[in-house]
């Protein structure tokens, strides 16, 4: 089983390497999206500090949304995704491995590019911390929760803005405490509580959200 | 429960299936016994894939059963996924992956080593074309890079869903001979075809037709 989870997570994590698009274009999203709010409201430092905990983290929630569809969908289309569901090991953990390797592509880069972009917006210097560590776990909470909406839209053939309508409801509380958690640090408040929260989110994800897309998978396999 | 027969893999206890309103197949039976085939045939249309897909559990019955050397599925589903494979339409293959990678990456029970892996795809046809990426591989080759998976499956069941399509004339023997292989070292073998496999032999095979 381990091993299925190992060869499963290499291979994804070949493919995208091979494919730039996979972790370029929500990287280069998430950098358009903040730039464009100094140019949109303008170069008030005092305004763009403000906003700036609140823009990073919904630029990061846009950009994890914007690969989430295609987290099954290649797989769904060149069958491997049959081969997937024939396999004799848990359905779970094999999806946990595919939302992993989506991940470490598509989350974590966003993640390390975040203090940059903090910079561009004039966040005070000492809630980077929080920023990282909120974003950390923060994002691969969408994913995990994001995986259960593209694991159920996966056979539409125009999923994306369904996918959206489906998992941005379930976003909403790792937004509150994620943005939160920076906001506070920036005020030189406590952030134990929002990043509790954030890492107990996490791990209700990682207990209940492959199960989910796992059995969305069998679903959507029947169509 | 009743005393099954070791010989026998898979039963279908009055199977029913259907696609929307259009009932494909009605209370069909029929068994698969180690060393035999079941040759599926049908016009286009007819529910072979469908019914293929069904004894794969992919889709779910109208009515009846399937069994796994007798327990019944989906709940045996572990233990018959780890002694079945199924090759269907799509190869199932990584486009971006040579085809000794995507071998490599298996998700069943067996670990295979590059070795045997090189050793397999030299005997379906591509000895020097395993570090080619499958994107530039043709229809047929990716169909072979598919049988290869087959060979290195070693699984009890092979349920293949029109095995010829793509393939060259010594592709289609390979095929044959592939099948007939896996017949007499007593597995099973469930497939649909348009053609005759060329050259069949003497091995025990039930037809099952399939009629609009």
């Amino acid at each position: 089983m381990f091993q299925a989870f190992v060869n499963l997570l290499k291979r994804d994590l070949t493919l995208s390497l091979r494919r730039s698009s996979d972790w370029l274009n929500p990287l280069v999203f998430f950098v358009i999206v903040v730039t464009l709010f100094p140019l949109g409201v303008g170069p008030d430092g005092e305004l763009l500090s403000e906003i700036a905990a609140g823009v990073i983290w919904v630029a990061a929630l846009l950009a994890t949304l914007l690969a989430l569809d295609g987290l099954f969908r290649d797989d769904y289309i060149d069958g491997s995704l049959e081969q997937l569901l024939l396999s004799p090991h848990p359905l779970p953990v094999l999806v946990m491995a595919k939302t992993l390797a989506h991940w470490l592509v598509s989350g974590l880069p966003l993640v390390l590019l975040s203090p940059l972009l903090a910079l561009l917006m004039q966040l005070p210097l000492k809630a980077l911390p929080a920023l990282l560590l909120s974003l950390l776990s923060g994002t691969l909470c969408l994913s995990l929760i994001g995986s259960i909406g593209a694991a159920l839209t996966v056979g539409l053939k125009r999923g994306g803005v369904l996918l959206a309508l489906l998992v941005l409801p379930l976003f909403i509380p790792v937004l509150i405490f994620g943005s939160s958690c920076v906001v506070a640090a920036a005020g030189g408040f406590e952030t134990g509580a929002q990043l509790s929260l954030l890492t107990g989110l996490l791990f209700l994800a990682l207990a209940l959200c492959p199960w989910a897309a796992a059995a969305s998978l069998r679903v959507s396999a029947e169509a | 429960m009743t005393e099954v027969h070791p010989q026998v893999l898979l039963q279908a206890v009055n199977l029913s299936v259907s696609r929307g309103e259009l009932t494909l197949f009605k209370e069909r039976s029929f068994t698969v016994e180690a060393g035999t085939l079941l040759q599926l045939q049908g016009d286009n249309g007819s529910g072979k894939t469908t019914l293929l897909r069904a004894l794969c559990t992919l889709i779910p019955l109208d009515e009846g059963e399937l069994r796994w050397r007798g327990e019944l599925l989906p709940g045996a589903r572990e233990d018959y996924f780890s002694e079945m494979v199924f090759a269907g339409h799509a190869d199932g293959l990584k486009a971006g992956l040579t085809p000794l990678e995507n071998l490599l990456c298996n998700l069943s029970d067996k670990q295979v080593s590059v070795d045997e892996c090189v050793a397999v795809l030299e005997r379906t046809g591509l000895a020097g074309k395993e570090q080619l990426p499958c994107r530039v591989l043709s229809a047929g080759q990716r169909r072979r890079v598919a049988l290869s998976r087959l060979l290195l499956s070693d699984t009890a069941l092979w349920i293949l869903d029109e095995p010829l399509t793509a393939l060259d004339a010594s592709g289609r023997d390979l095929v044959a001979s592939l099948i007939d292989e896996q017949v007499q070292r007593g597995g099973g073998v469930i497939y649909s075809t348009h053609q005759p496999l060329p050259g069949s032999s003497t091995v025990d095979t039930q037809t099952l037709v399939l009629s609009n």
